[in-house]
């Protein structure tokens, strides 16, 4: 692999990490949301 | 089937690439007919778990998208307007296709069990399955009638989305799936008319490439007659007020014009360009946004 290759490797990796930590977040975020929703609803 | 190597590259694949392989322009129409199928339904949806459906019925439409990507790699490579898609590109390889494809379509499946409801659940796998299994890998490459019954696929988002708001499924709920289902063989024919040798090189058997341009545009005719009396008829039937009523007659009445002129022509003049096909194509899509966006402010409107 040259350097370059690496690199762009490297870039991926951490964008793709980036993403999925956002994605994450984002869920954990949802489910709390969701799961206040449903309690307040009274079916949790 | 014709088929082609798909080269892949050994870089990882870019997050775009994900996001690419979900079909994002296809997943608005989906979101919009099930946000409009669930805003339709009577009673009231929570903000946040009316969120959640949607979310969770634009995450099986990026699943099955997926799927349906990672089987006809090898098929996409032989289209123009395909073979730049992720796979065929060679920007990413086939098995995080799948995998990313199947762990999305169970995500939103258990998502939608736990926080919505069992119904809209069962009918979101089933949706997932049968756009994958049913259409994809069974129908598409055998029938010219892959297009008919791929359609129920499409078909699914706005049933999801009334089932994902109260619970259940009524004749109202089916009625919207019968105007998408219908509505999706002459979308689609339309397409192909001007697409034809893309699919000829595929060997995918579409229905202007094994029955001809005089067949296909004849069934564009036919089908619009039954999707023109199931978009009008929540009106009749007491589903829908006159709002409705009125702009479904009337945005019908502009898409039968435009498929008649499809249907009715002979032949392809030289240097015509498929217009009225394009034409069609381009107005079939805006119809069915004016349509479920008529039946959504009716029902606001007289609420």
């Amino acid at each position: 692999m040259t350097p370059d290759e690496q690199d762009m490797v490297r870039r991926r990796q951490k964008g793709g990490a980036l993403v999925m930590a956002l994605l994450l977040g984002a869920l954990v975020v949802l489910i709390f949301v969701v799961s206040i929703a449903k309690i307040k609803a009274g079916n949790a | 089937m014709t088929t082609a190597t798909v080269s892949t590259s050994i870089l990882p694949a870019d997050w775009r690439d994900f996001l690419a392989l979900t079909k994002p322009r296809v997943m608005t129409l989906v979101v919009f007919t099930a946000l409009c199928g669930m805003l339709a339904a009577p009673g009231h949806v929570d903000p946040v778990i009316g969120f959640s459906a949607i979310l969770c019925i634009a995450l099986a439409a990026g699943s099955a998208a997926a799927l349906n990507q990672w089987y006809e790699a090898d098929i996409d490579a032989l289209m123009k307007r395909t073979r730049n898609r992720p796979l065929p590109a060679g920007r990413m390889d086939r098995q995080s296709a799948l995998h990313f494809g199947v762990g999305l379509g169970a995500f939103s499946v258990i998502f939608m069990g736990l926080f919505v409801n069992l119904v809209s659940a069962v009918v979101l796998a089933g949706s997932i399955l049968f756009y994958v299994l049913v259409y994809t890998a069974w129908l598409k490459p055998r029938t010219p009638q892959n297009i008919v019954i791929g359609g129920a696929a499409g078909a699914f988002p706005p049933l999801i989305g009334w089932a994902a708001a109260t619970g259940h499924i009524t004749l109202m709920p089916v009625l919207l799936f019968a105007i998408v289902f219908l509505w999706t063989p002459p979308h689609f024919w339309a397409l192909a008319l001007f697409v034809k040798t893309d699919y000829a090189a595929a060997g995918i058997p579409m229905l202007p490439v094994v029955a001809g341009e005089r067949v296909t545009r004849q069934q564009i005719g036919l089908y619009t007659i039954p999707m023109a009396a199931a978009a009008i008829a929540p009106w009749p039937l007491g589903y829908a007020g006159a709002l409705y009523g009125v702009a479904a007659t009337l945005s019908t009445l502009v898409f039968a014009l435009f498929a008649a002129q499809v249907a009715l022509r002979s032949a392809t003049p030289d240097g015509d360009a498929m217009r009225p096909e394009r034409r069609l194509f381009k107005y079939s899509i805006l119809y069915l946004f004016m349509l479920f966006g008529a039946l959504v402010v009716d029902r606001w409107v007289l609420a």
